[in-house]
Protein backbone atom coordinates (compact mmCIF):
# COMPACT_ATOMS: atom_id res chain seq x y z
CA UNK A 1 0.00 0.00 0.00
CA UNK A 2 1.58 3.40 -0.67
CA UNK A 3 2.45 5.33 2.10
CA UNK A 4 3.36 8.73 2.97
CA UNK A 5 6.55 9.43 5.07
CA UNK A 6 4.50 10.28 8.48
CA UNK A 7 2.62 7.23 7.72
CA UNK A 8 5.53 5.04 7.04
CA UNK A 9 7.04 6.46 10.59
CA UNK A 10 3.96 5.31 12.26
CA UNK A 11 3.41 1.81 10.67
CA UNK A 12 6.79 1.38 11.80
CA UNK A 13 6.65 2.37 15.22
CA UNK A 14 3.51 0.80 15.51
CA UNK A 15 5.21 -2.79 14.42
CA UNK A 16 3.28 -2.82 11.48
CA UNK A 17 3.63 -3.55 7.65
CA UNK A 18 1.00 -0.76 7.10
CA UNK A 19 -1.80 2.30 8.61
CA UNK A 20 -3.96 4.62 6.98
CA UNK A 21 -5.29 7.50 8.42
CA UNK A 22 -7.94 6.98 10.74
CA UNK A 23 -6.75 4.16 12.29
CA UNK A 24 -5.56 4.18 16.39
CA UNK A 25 -2.45 2.57 16.84
CA UNK A 26 0.00 2.66 20.00
CA UNK A 27 3.62 3.52 18.87
CA UNK A 28 6.56 3.06 21.03
CA UNK A 29 8.57 6.65 21.45
CA UNK A 30 12.18 7.47 20.54
CA UNK A 31 12.27 9.85 22.82
CA UNK A 32 10.31 12.17 25.32
CA UNK A 33 10.61 15.98 26.56
CA UNK A 34 9.30 18.28 28.52
CA UNK A 35 9.93 21.74 30.26
CA UNK A 36 10.01 23.30 33.12
CA UNK A 37 6.23 24.63 32.54
CA UNK A 38 4.54 21.11 31.85
CA UNK A 39 6.96 18.89 33.58
CA UNK A 40 5.87 19.44 37.36
CA UNK A 41 2.44 18.49 35.73
CA UNK A 42 3.98 15.64 34.11
CA UNK A 43 5.50 14.10 37.31
CA UNK A 44 2.95 14.61 39.86
CA UNK A 45 1.31 12.38 37.30
CA UNK A 46 3.88 9.72 36.22
CA UNK A 47 4.12 9.85 40.30
CA UNK A 48 0.40 8.66 40.77
CA UNK A 49 1.13 5.65 38.66
CA UNK A 50 2.81 4.04 41.07
CA UNK A 51 6.10 3.08 39.31
CA UNK A 52 9.90 4.04 40.57
CA UNK A 53 11.64 3.98 37.43
CA UNK A 54 10.63 5.59 34.08
CA UNK A 55 11.32 3.26 31.16
CA UNK A 56 14.17 4.73 29.77
CA UNK A 57 16.52 7.40 31.60
CA UNK A 58 18.32 7.72 28.28
CA UNK A 59 15.24 8.73 26.35
CA UNK A 60 13.21 11.12 28.53
CA UNK A 61 14.64 14.73 28.09
CA UNK A 62 14.19 17.47 30.33
CA UNK A 63 14.49 21.16 29.74
CA UNK A 64 13.91 23.73 31.95
CA UNK A 65 13.72 26.85 29.43
CA UNK A 66 11.00 28.71 29.74
CA UNK A 67 11.09 30.68 33.12
CA UNK A 68 15.16 30.09 33.12
CA UNK A 69 17.27 31.55 34.80
CA UNK A 70 14.54 31.31 37.38
CA UNK A 71 12.05 34.89 37.19
CA UNK A 72 10.90 34.41 40.36
CA UNK A 73 10.67 32.32 43.58
CA UNK A 74 7.69 30.11 42.16
CA UNK A 75 9.41 29.42 38.73
CA UNK A 76 12.68 27.97 41.35
CA UNK A 77 9.84 25.95 42.91
CA UNK A 78 8.85 24.35 39.91
CA UNK A 79 12.50 24.41 38.29
CA UNK A 80 13.90 22.21 41.61
CA UNK A 81 11.32 19.98 41.51
CA UNK A 82 12.15 19.13 37.75
CA UNK A 83 15.73 19.05 38.96
CA UNK A 84 15.20 16.90 41.99
CA UNK A 85 13.27 14.40 39.49
CA UNK A 86 15.97 14.14 36.98
CA UNK A 87 18.82 13.56 39.64
CA UNK A 88 16.92 11.24 41.22
CA UNK A 89 15.61 9.40 38.40
CA UNK A 90 19.76 9.78 36.73
CA UNK A 91 18.29 11.05 33.65
CA UNK A 92 20.96 11.44 31.14
CA UNK A 93 19.48 14.45 29.30
CA UNK A 94 18.88 17.17 31.93
CA UNK A 95 19.95 20.74 30.47
CA UNK A 96 20.78 22.24 33.59
CA UNK A 97 21.04 26.22 32.94
CA UNK A 98 24.81 26.95 31.75
CA UNK A 99 24.65 23.94 29.76
CA UNK A 100 20.48 24.36 28.88
CA UNK A 101 19.11 25.36 25.44
CA UNK A 102 15.98 26.37 24.11
CA UNK A 103 14.81 22.49 23.99
CA UNK A 104 13.87 22.57 19.94
CA UNK A 105 17.10 24.17 19.55
CA UNK A 106 18.55 22.08 21.80
CA UNK A 107 17.78 18.35 21.24
CA UNK A 108 18.57 17.96 17.40
CA UNK A 109 21.70 19.88 18.22
CA UNK A 110 22.90 17.10 20.33
CA UNK A 111 22.12 14.84 18.41
CA UNK A 112 18.89 13.38 20.38
CA UNK A 113 16.45 12.95 17.52
CA UNK A 114 18.03 12.02 14.09
CA UNK A 115 15.10 10.62 10.83
CA UNK A 116 12.45 7.88 11.19
CA UNK A 117 12.29 9.07 15.04
CA UNK A 118 9.19 8.81 16.82
CA UNK A 119 8.86 11.98 19.51
CA UNK A 120 6.38 13.36 21.67
CA UNK A 121 7.33 16.80 23.63
CA UNK A 122 4.75 18.26 26.23
CA UNK A 123 5.39 21.26 24.02
CA UNK A 124 3.29 22.33 21.19
CA UNK A 125 6.50 23.57 18.88
CA UNK A 126 8.11 19.24 19.65
CA UNK A 127 6.54 19.33 15.80
CA UNK A 128 10.10 21.02 14.78
CA UNK A 129 12.04 17.80 14.67
CA UNK A 130 10.12 16.85 11.42
CA UNK A 131 12.68 18.83 9.83
CA UNK A 132 15.00 15.63 10.28
CA UNK A 133 12.52 13.68 8.75
CA UNK A 134 11.28 12.61 12.10
CA UNK A 135 7.67 12.37 13.47
CA UNK A 136 6.92 14.63 15.99
CA UNK A 137 4.25 16.39 17.97
CA UNK A 138 3.42 17.96 21.40
CA UNK A 139 1.01 16.45 24.02
CA UNK A 140 -0.25 17.50 27.21
CA UNK A 141 1.75 16.41 30.63
CA UNK A 142 -0.71 13.68 31.12
CA UNK A 143 0.20 12.19 28.01
CA UNK A 144 3.95 13.07 28.46
CA UNK A 145 3.62 11.05 32.22
CA UNK A 146 2.49 7.91 30.39
CA UNK A 147 4.74 7.40 27.80
CA UNK A 148 7.14 8.17 30.30
CA UNK A 149 5.90 5.17 32.42
CA UNK A 150 5.24 2.74 28.97
CA UNK A 151 7.93 3.72 26.15
CA UNK A 152 5.02 4.05 24.14
CA UNK A 153 2.06 6.34 23.36
CA UNK A 154 -1.36 6.09 20.96
CA UNK A 155 -1.99 8.27 17.89
CA UNK A 156 -4.61 8.49 15.43
CA UNK A 157 -2.89 8.59 12.13
CA UNK A 158 -3.31 11.55 10.44
CA UNK A 159 -4.46 12.40 7.09
CA UNK A 160 -1.56 14.53 5.26
CA UNK A 161 -1.61 17.93 3.11
CA UNK A 162 0.99 18.00 0.58
CA UNK A 163 2.33 21.77 0.40
CA UNK A 164 4.91 21.75 -2.96
CA UNK A 165 7.07 25.25 -3.02
CA UNK A 166 8.03 25.92 -6.80
CA UNK A 167 11.25 27.74 -8.07
CA UNK A 168 14.09 29.53 -6.31
CA UNK A 169 13.68 31.66 -3.19
CA UNK A 170 14.12 35.63 -3.31
CA UNK A 171 16.49 37.30 -1.18
CA UNK A 172 15.36 37.98 2.68
CA UNK A 173 12.95 35.43 2.06
CA UNK A 174 13.31 31.71 4.20
CA UNK A 175 11.50 29.26 5.85
CA UNK A 176 9.95 31.80 8.20
CA UNK A 177 8.06 33.56 5.46
CA UNK A 178 7.49 30.35 3.90
CA UNK A 179 5.64 29.13 6.58
CA UNK A 180 3.84 32.32 7.62
CA UNK A 181 2.63 32.54 4.19
CA UNK A 182 1.14 29.11 4.43
CA UNK A 183 -0.53 29.78 7.15
CA UNK A 184 -2.08 32.95 5.90
CA UNK A 185 -3.51 31.00 2.75
CA UNK A 186 -5.03 28.03 5.01
CA UNK A 187 -5.44 29.75 8.42
CA UNK A 188 -4.77 28.48 11.96
CA UNK A 189 -6.82 25.62 11.42
CA UNK A 190 -6.14 24.66 7.90
CA UNK A 191 -4.33 21.75 8.87
CA UNK A 192 -6.34 20.59 12.17
CA UNK A 193 -5.37 17.27 13.03
CA UNK A 194 -3.48 16.82 10.08
CA UNK A 195 0.25 16.05 8.78
CA UNK A 196 1.74 19.02 7.24
CA UNK A 197 4.51 17.78 4.40
CA UNK A 198 6.53 20.37 2.79
CA UNK A 199 8.41 19.62 -0.07
CA UNK A 200 9.46 20.95 -3.62
CA UNK A 201 13.01 22.60 -5.41
CA UNK A 202 12.28 25.74 -2.62
CA UNK A 203 12.53 22.96 0.48
CA UNK A 204 15.53 21.64 -1.04
CA UNK A 205 17.03 25.19 -0.90
CA UNK A 206 16.67 25.36 2.68
CA UNK A 207 19.49 24.91 5.07
CA UNK A 208 18.43 22.65 8.03
CA UNK A 209 18.06 25.67 10.58
CA UNK A 210 15.21 27.05 7.74
CA UNK A 211 13.75 24.02 7.51
CA UNK A 212 13.52 23.40 11.82
CA UNK A 213 11.43 26.97 11.35
CA UNK A 214 9.06 26.09 8.90
CA UNK A 215 8.18 22.35 10.86
CA UNK A 216 8.27 24.74 14.18
CA UNK A 217 4.78 26.21 13.13
CA UNK A 218 3.12 23.30 11.74
CA UNK A 219 0.89 23.67 15.16
CA UNK A 220 0.17 27.30 14.01
CA UNK A 221 -1.88 25.93 11.11
CA UNK A 222 -3.35 22.84 13.73
CA UNK A 223 -1.13 20.67 12.36
CA UNK A 224 -0.21 17.81 13.87
CA UNK A 225 3.33 17.43 12.49
CA UNK A 226 5.05 19.11 10.12
CA UNK A 227 7.18 16.84 8.10
CA UNK A 228 10.26 17.49 5.23
CA UNK A 229 11.61 14.20 3.11
CA UNK A 230 15.53 13.82 4.79
CA UNK A 231 18.33 14.54 1.83
CA UNK A 232 22.07 15.17 1.75
CA UNK A 233 21.42 18.22 3.72
CA UNK A 234 20.01 16.55 6.56
CA UNK A 235 22.37 13.53 5.81
CA UNK A 236 25.70 16.59 6.22
CA UNK A 237 23.83 17.28 10.08
CA UNK A 238 23.06 14.38 11.28
CA UNK A 239 26.15 12.68 10.49
CA UNK A 240 28.85 12.28 13.42
CA UNK A 241 25.98 14.16 15.55
CA UNK A 242 23.15 12.04 16.02
CA UNK A 243 23.34 9.39 18.53
CA UNK A 244 21.09 6.50 17.77
CA UNK A 245 20.96 4.75 14.57
CA UNK A 246 18.70 6.41 12.27
CA UNK A 247 16.55 5.97 8.74
CA UNK A 248 15.62 7.68 6.08
CA UNK A 249 12.06 7.37 5.09
CA UNK A 250 10.34 9.01 2.12
CA UNK A 251 6.63 8.92 0.70
CA UNK A 252 6.00 7.09 -1.98
CA UNK A 253 5.19 8.68 -5.30
CA UNK A 254 1.94 7.52 -5.19
CA UNK A 255 0.71 8.25 -1.62
CA UNK A 256 -2.87 9.72 -1.30
CA UNK A 257 -3.07 13.09 0.31
CA UNK A 258 -6.20 15.51 1.50
CA UNK A 259 -5.13 18.32 -0.08
CA UNK A 260 -2.29 18.81 -2.31
CA UNK A 261 -1.50 23.08 -2.31
CA UNK A 262 1.41 24.34 -4.87
CA UNK A 263 2.77 27.52 -4.43
CA UNK A 264 5.45 29.81 -6.60
CA UNK A 265 8.32 31.34 -3.87
CA UNK A 266 9.27 33.45 -6.57
CA UNK A 267 5.97 35.72 -6.08
CA UNK A 268 6.70 35.35 -2.25
CA UNK A 269 8.25 38.17 -0.27
CA UNK A 270 9.31 38.60 3.53
CA UNK A 271 6.26 38.26 5.10
CA UNK A 272 4.84 39.88 8.58
CA UNK A 273 1.84 38.37 10.64
CA UNK A 274 -0.50 41.29 12.53
CA UNK A 275 -1.79 40.78 15.65
CA UNK A 276 -4.07 38.36 16.77
CA UNK A 277 -3.23 35.38 14.95
CA UNK A 278 -0.55 34.00 13.10
CA UNK A 279 -2.64 33.66 9.67
CA UNK A 280 -2.73 37.35 9.66
CA UNK A 281 0.28 37.29 7.48
CA UNK A 282 0.83 39.65 4.16
CA UNK A 283 3.99 41.20 2.98
CA UNK A 284 6.12 43.51 4.14
CA UNK A 285 5.69 45.57 1.32
CA UNK A 286 1.97 46.41 2.35
CA UNK A 287 2.47 46.71 6.40
CA UNK A 288 1.91 50.42 5.84
CA UNK A 289 3.79 52.46 8.87
CA UNK A 290 4.00 50.78 11.97
CA UNK A 291 5.65 51.94 14.47
CA UNK A 292 7.55 49.25 16.97
CA UNK A 293 9.17 49.55 20.61
CA UNK A 294 10.63 46.50 20.89
CA UNK A 295 12.28 43.56 18.57
CA UNK A 296 12.87 40.36 19.42
CA UNK A 297 14.99 37.81 17.93
CA UNK A 298 15.42 34.36 19.17
CA UNK A 299 12.96 31.38 20.08
CA UNK A 300 12.45 27.58 18.82
CA UNK A 301 11.48 29.24 15.79
CA UNK A 302 14.36 31.05 14.68
CA UNK A 303 17.05 31.47 17.31
CA UNK A 304 19.86 29.42 15.56
CA UNK A 305 23.10 30.14 13.84
CA UNK A 306 21.61 31.33 10.23
CA UNK A 307 18.83 33.88 12.19
CA UNK A 308 21.79 35.64 13.81
CA UNK A 309 24.38 35.60 11.14
CA UNK A 310 21.14 36.82 9.00
CA UNK A 311 20.41 39.86 11.70
CA UNK A 312 24.31 40.75 12.08
CA UNK A 313 23.82 41.05 8.31
CA UNK A 314 21.58 43.63 8.57
CA UNK A 315 22.49 45.23 11.43
CA UNK A 316 26.48 45.72 10.81
CA UNK A 317 27.39 49.16 11.71
CA UNK A 318 24.08 50.09 11.62
CA UNK A 319 22.21 51.99 15.36
CA UNK A 320 19.35 50.48 16.98
CA UNK A 321 16.36 53.12 16.86
CA UNK A 322 16.69 55.43 19.80
CA UNK A 323 12.77 54.44 20.97
CA UNK A 324 13.31 50.50 20.85
CA UNK A 325 14.31 48.10 22.45
CA UNK A 326 16.33 44.78 20.86
CA UNK A 327 16.74 41.72 22.50
CA UNK A 328 18.55 39.20 20.90
CA UNK A 329 18.10 35.43 22.20
CA UNK A 330 20.40 32.42 20.89
CA UNK A 331 19.00 29.31 21.26
CA UNK A 332 21.82 27.54 22.70
CA UNK A 333 24.69 27.92 24.89
CA UNK A 334 26.68 26.46 21.53
CA UNK A 335 24.77 29.10 19.35
CA UNK A 336 25.81 31.83 22.07
CA UNK A 337 29.47 30.25 21.52
CA UNK A 338 29.26 30.14 17.90
CA UNK A 339 28.03 33.41 17.31
CA UNK A 340 30.42 35.35 19.72
CA UNK A 341 33.14 33.79 17.90
CA UNK A 342 31.71 34.92 14.72
CA UNK A 343 32.33 38.49 15.55
CA UNK A 344 28.62 38.63 15.87
CA UNK A 345 28.67 40.05 19.27
CA UNK A 346 30.26 42.90 18.58
CA UNK A 347 27.69 43.98 15.53
CA UNK A 348 24.86 43.22 17.86
CA UNK A 349 26.31 45.59 21.04
CA UNK A 350 28.16 48.26 18.48
CA UNK A 351 23.99 48.17 17.08
CA UNK A 352 23.01 48.85 20.72
CA UNK A 353 21.09 45.55 21.45
CA UNK A 354 20.56 43.51 24.35
CA UNK A 355 22.13 39.84 24.19
CA UNK A 356 20.45 37.13 26.40
CA UNK A 357 21.25 33.74 27.51
CA UNK A 358 19.12 31.23 26.51
CA UNK A 359 15.74 31.23 27.13
CA UNK A 360 12.06 31.12 25.80
CA UNK A 361 11.73 34.28 28.04
CA UNK A 362 9.84 36.67 26.31
CA UNK A 363 8.21 34.75 23.26
CA UNK A 364 5.32 33.52 25.73
CA UNK A 365 5.09 36.61 27.93
CA UNK A 366 7.39 34.80 30.89
CA UNK A 367 10.43 37.33 31.16
CA UNK A 368 13.03 39.22 29.68
CA UNK A 369 11.04 41.81 27.43
CA UNK A 370 7.43 41.84 28.74
CA UNK A 371 5.13 44.50 26.99
CA UNK A 372 3.57 47.41 28.49
CA UNK A 373 -0.45 48.48 27.63
CA UNK A 374 -0.48 49.79 24.17
CA UNK A 375 3.02 48.62 23.33
CA UNK A 376 4.24 46.35 20.12
CA UNK A 377 6.75 44.59 19.27
CA UNK A 378 7.91 42.68 16.24
CA UNK A 379 9.63 39.13 16.74
CA UNK A 380 11.24 36.47 14.76
CA UNK A 381 8.97 34.45 17.68
CA UNK A 382 5.81 32.22 16.37
CA UNK A 383 2.48 33.37 18.36
CA UNK A 384 0.97 37.15 18.28
CA UNK A 385 -2.02 36.09 20.30
CA UNK A 386 -3.62 38.94 22.59
CA UNK A 387 -1.41 38.86 25.77
CA UNK A 388 1.27 36.71 24.16
CA UNK A 389 4.22 39.36 25.42
CA UNK A 390 2.84 40.94 28.07
CA UNK A 391 -0.04 43.30 28.45
CA UNK A 392 -3.73 42.54 26.94
CA UNK A 393 -3.38 45.39 25.05
CA UNK A 394 0.02 44.68 23.48
CA UNK A 395 1.26 43.62 20.18
CA UNK A 396 3.23 41.64 18.61
CA UNK A 397 4.37 41.19 14.64
CA UNK A 398 6.09 37.89 13.66
CA UNK A 399 8.31 38.25 10.92
CA UNK A 400 11.97 36.61 10.16
CA UNK A 401 15.43 38.05 11.79
CA UNK A 402 16.28 40.19 8.66
CA UNK A 403 12.99 42.15 8.85
CA UNK A 404 13.11 42.08 12.62
CA UNK A 405 16.52 43.67 12.57
CA UNK A 406 15.71 46.25 10.10
CA UNK A 407 12.62 47.13 11.70
CA UNK A 408 14.66 47.62 15.46
CA UNK A 409 17.10 50.29 12.98
CA UNK A 410 13.83 52.51 11.73
CA UNK A 411 11.83 51.74 14.56
CA UNK A 412 9.00 50.27 12.30
CA UNK A 413 8.00 47.35 10.13
CA UNK A 414 10.37 47.57 7.51
CA UNK A 415 12.01 45.60 4.48
CA UNK A 416 15.80 44.63 5.32
CA UNK A 417 16.65 47.02 1.90
CA UNK A 418 15.61 49.25 3.64
CA UNK A 419 18.52 49.54 5.56
CA UNK A 420 20.93 48.13 3.37
CA UNK B 1 -25.08 12.14 33.66
CA UNK B 2 -26.82 15.55 32.65
CA UNK B 3 -24.57 18.52 32.83
CA UNK B 4 -27.03 21.91 32.70
CA UNK B 5 -25.60 25.12 33.03
CA UNK B 6 -25.81 28.76 32.09
CA UNK B 7 -23.67 30.14 28.67
CA UNK B 8 -20.46 31.98 28.11
CA UNK B 9 -20.34 32.42 24.57
CA UNK B 10 -17.10 32.75 22.86
CA UNK B 11 -15.80 32.74 19.11
CA UNK B 12 -13.54 31.39 17.10
CA UNK B 13 -9.26 30.67 17.72
CA UNK B 14 -9.89 30.82 21.56
CA UNK B 15 -6.32 30.10 22.23
CA UNK B 16 -4.22 28.68 25.42
CA UNK B 17 -3.31 31.85 26.28
CA UNK B 18 -6.29 33.38 26.63
CA UNK B 19 -7.43 30.61 28.75
CA UNK B 20 -4.73 30.73 31.15
CA UNK B 21 -2.11 33.63 30.23
CA UNK B 22 1.50 32.13 30.10
CA UNK B 23 2.39 34.48 33.18
CA UNK B 24 0.60 32.40 35.64
CA UNK B 25 2.12 28.92 34.76
CA UNK B 26 4.76 29.31 37.58
CA UNK B 27 2.22 27.75 39.11
CA UNK B 28 -0.07 24.41 38.34
CA UNK B 29 -2.42 24.77 41.52
CA UNK B 30 -5.85 24.09 39.85
CA UNK B 31 -7.60 26.87 42.57
CA UNK B 32 -5.03 29.59 41.40
CA UNK B 33 -5.55 28.87 37.75
CA UNK B 34 -8.85 29.04 37.62
CA UNK B 35 -8.45 32.77 39.29
CA UNK B 36 -7.30 33.82 36.10
CA UNK B 37 -8.74 31.70 33.59
CA UNK B 38 -10.34 33.19 30.27
CA UNK B 39 -8.74 36.55 31.64
CA UNK B 40 -7.55 38.23 28.47
CA UNK B 41 -10.74 37.01 27.15
CA UNK B 42 -13.00 38.51 29.22
CA UNK B 43 -11.71 39.92 32.67
CA UNK B 44 -14.79 38.96 34.61
CA UNK B 45 -15.20 35.50 33.82
CA UNK B 46 -13.27 34.13 36.66
CA UNK B 47 -15.15 36.29 39.30
CA UNK B 48 -18.78 35.32 37.69
CA UNK B 49 -18.79 32.03 36.71
CA UNK B 50 -21.15 29.54 38.72
CA UNK B 51 -20.56 25.95 39.21
CA UNK B 52 -21.63 24.10 36.49
CA UNK B 53 -21.58 26.76 34.09
CA UNK B 54 -20.34 26.09 30.47
CA UNK B 55 -18.79 27.60 27.77
CA UNK B 56 -19.59 27.37 23.87
CA UNK B 57 -17.60 28.64 21.34
CA UNK B 58 -16.88 28.73 17.43
CA UNK B 59 -14.12 26.90 15.75
CA UNK B 60 -10.56 25.69 17.00
CA UNK B 61 -10.77 25.73 20.73
CA UNK B 62 -7.83 25.71 22.59
CA UNK B 63 -5.39 26.43 19.82
CA UNK B 64 -1.67 26.83 20.49
CA UNK B 65 0.16 25.34 23.26
CA UNK B 66 0.05 21.98 24.70
CA UNK B 67 -0.56 23.68 28.61
CA UNK B 68 -2.91 21.34 30.64
CA UNK B 69 -3.18 23.94 32.88
CA UNK B 70 -5.79 25.32 29.93
CA UNK B 71 -8.48 22.49 30.60
CA UNK B 72 -7.06 22.19 34.21
CA UNK B 73 -7.84 26.05 34.59
CA UNK B 74 -11.54 25.85 32.78
CA UNK B 75 -12.53 22.30 34.75
CA UNK B 76 -11.11 24.05 38.32
CA UNK B 77 -13.34 27.48 37.58
CA UNK B 78 -16.30 25.14 37.78
CA UNK B 79 -17.15 24.72 34.38
CA UNK B 80 -19.18 21.32 33.66
CA UNK B 81 -18.26 20.91 29.92
CA UNK B 82 -16.84 23.15 26.77
CA UNK B 83 -19.07 22.76 23.60
CA UNK B 84 -17.16 24.05 20.53
CA UNK B 85 -17.77 23.54 16.75
CA UNK B 86 -14.12 21.96 16.67
CA UNK B 87 -11.18 21.75 19.24
CA UNK B 88 -7.56 21.92 18.58
CA UNK B 89 -5.68 18.66 18.32
CA UNK B 90 -3.83 19.06 21.82
CA UNK B 91 -6.32 20.66 24.17
CA UNK B 92 -8.87 17.69 22.92
CA UNK B 93 -6.52 14.94 23.80
CA UNK B 94 -5.62 16.86 27.10
CA UNK B 95 -9.27 17.70 27.83
CA UNK B 96 -10.03 13.92 27.98
CA UNK B 97 -7.09 12.97 30.11
CA UNK B 98 -8.08 15.84 32.82
CA UNK B 99 -11.25 14.49 33.24
CA UNK B 100 -13.06 17.68 31.60
CA UNK B 101 -15.96 17.07 29.33
CA UNK B 102 -15.65 18.09 26.19
CA UNK B 103 -18.54 18.10 22.66
CA UNK B 104 -18.06 18.83 19.05
CA UNK B 105 -21.63 20.12 17.80
CA UNK B 106 -21.17 22.77 14.79
CA UNK B 107 -24.54 23.85 15.19
CA UNK B 108 -25.66 25.21 18.57
CA UNK B 109 -23.49 28.76 18.28
CA UNK B 110 -25.23 30.64 15.62
CA UNK B 111 -28.44 29.74 18.20
CA UNK B 112 -27.47 30.85 21.17
CA UNK B 113 -27.44 33.90 23.32
CA UNK B 114 -24.58 34.21 26.09
CA UNK B 115 -26.46 33.48 29.17
CA UNK B 116 -28.78 31.06 27.61
CA UNK B 117 -29.03 27.44 30.11
CA UNK B 118 -28.35 24.79 28.32
CA UNK B 119 -28.16 20.72 29.31
CA UNK B 120 -25.42 17.94 28.20
CA UNK B 121 -26.51 14.78 28.26
CA UNK B 122 -22.59 13.62 28.92
CA UNK B 123 -23.26 9.92 27.77
CA UNK B 124 -25.49 10.58 24.39
CA UNK B 125 -24.14 14.06 23.36
CA UNK B 126 -27.26 15.43 23.64
CA UNK B 127 -28.03 19.00 23.73
CA UNK B 128 -31.24 21.03 24.76
CA UNK B 129 -31.48 24.60 25.01
CA UNK B 130 -33.68 25.02 27.66
CA UNK B 131 -34.04 28.37 26.91
CA UNK B 132 -35.32 28.13 23.25
CA UNK B 133 -36.18 24.67 23.76
CA UNK B 134 -33.85 23.98 20.52
CA UNK B 135 -32.14 19.82 20.57
CA UNK B 136 -28.92 19.51 19.31
CA UNK B 137 -26.72 16.14 18.89
CA UNK B 138 -23.18 16.46 19.64
CA UNK B 139 -20.54 14.37 17.79
CA UNK B 140 -19.54 11.17 19.03
CA UNK B 141 -17.36 10.55 21.62
CA UNK B 142 -14.17 8.28 19.73
CA UNK B 143 -14.35 4.72 21.47
CA UNK B 144 -10.70 4.96 22.67
CA UNK B 145 -11.35 7.65 24.43
CA UNK B 146 -14.63 6.04 25.38
CA UNK B 147 -12.58 3.61 27.34
CA UNK B 148 -10.05 6.01 28.92
CA UNK B 149 -13.11 7.41 30.16
CA UNK B 150 -14.07 4.27 31.78
CA UNK B 151 -11.21 3.48 32.98
CA UNK B 152 -11.13 6.76 34.98
CA UNK B 153 -8.44 8.51 32.85
CA UNK B 154 -5.13 7.93 31.28
CA UNK B 155 -3.18 7.63 34.50
CA UNK B 156 -5.94 4.66 35.70
CA UNK B 157 -5.57 3.10 32.35
CA UNK B 158 -1.93 3.07 32.51
CA UNK B 159 -2.02 1.75 36.03
CA UNK B 160 -4.15 -0.77 34.77
CA UNK B 161 -1.25 -1.92 32.04
CA UNK B 162 1.32 -1.62 34.32
CA UNK B 163 -0.44 -4.00 36.28
CA UNK B 164 -0.93 -6.64 34.04
CA UNK B 165 2.85 -6.46 32.98
CA UNK B 166 1.92 -5.11 29.67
Amino acid sequence: MPMTITEKILAAAAGKDSVKPGELINARVDLVLANDITAPVAIKEFQKIGLERVWDKERVALVPDHFTPNKDIKSAEQAKLVRDFAHCQELTNYFEVGRMGIEHCLLPEQGLVGPGDVVIGADSHTCTYGALGAFATGVGSTDLAAAMALGETWFKVPESMKFIYNGRLNKWVGGKDLILYTIGKIGVDGALYRAMEFCGEAIRQLSMDGRFTMCNMAIEAGGKNGIIEPDEITRQYVEGRTKRPYTFYTSDPDASYAEVYEFDVTKIEPQVAFPHLPENARPVSEAGRVDIDQAVIGSCTNGRMEDLRLAAEVLKGKKVNKRVRLIIIPGTQEIYRQAMREGLFEIFLDAGAVISTPTCGPCLGGHMGILAKGERCIATTNRNFVGRMGHAESEVYLANPAVTAASAVTGRISHPEEVL
Amino acid sequence: MKLQGKVWKFGNDVDTDLIIAARYLNSSDPAELARHCMEDADPRFASRVQPGDIIVAAKNFGCGSSREHAPIAIKAAGVSCVVAKSFARIFYRNAFNIGLPIFECPEIIDELKEGDTITVDAATGAITNLTTGKKYQAAPIPDFMRQIIEAGGLINYVKGRVKQGV
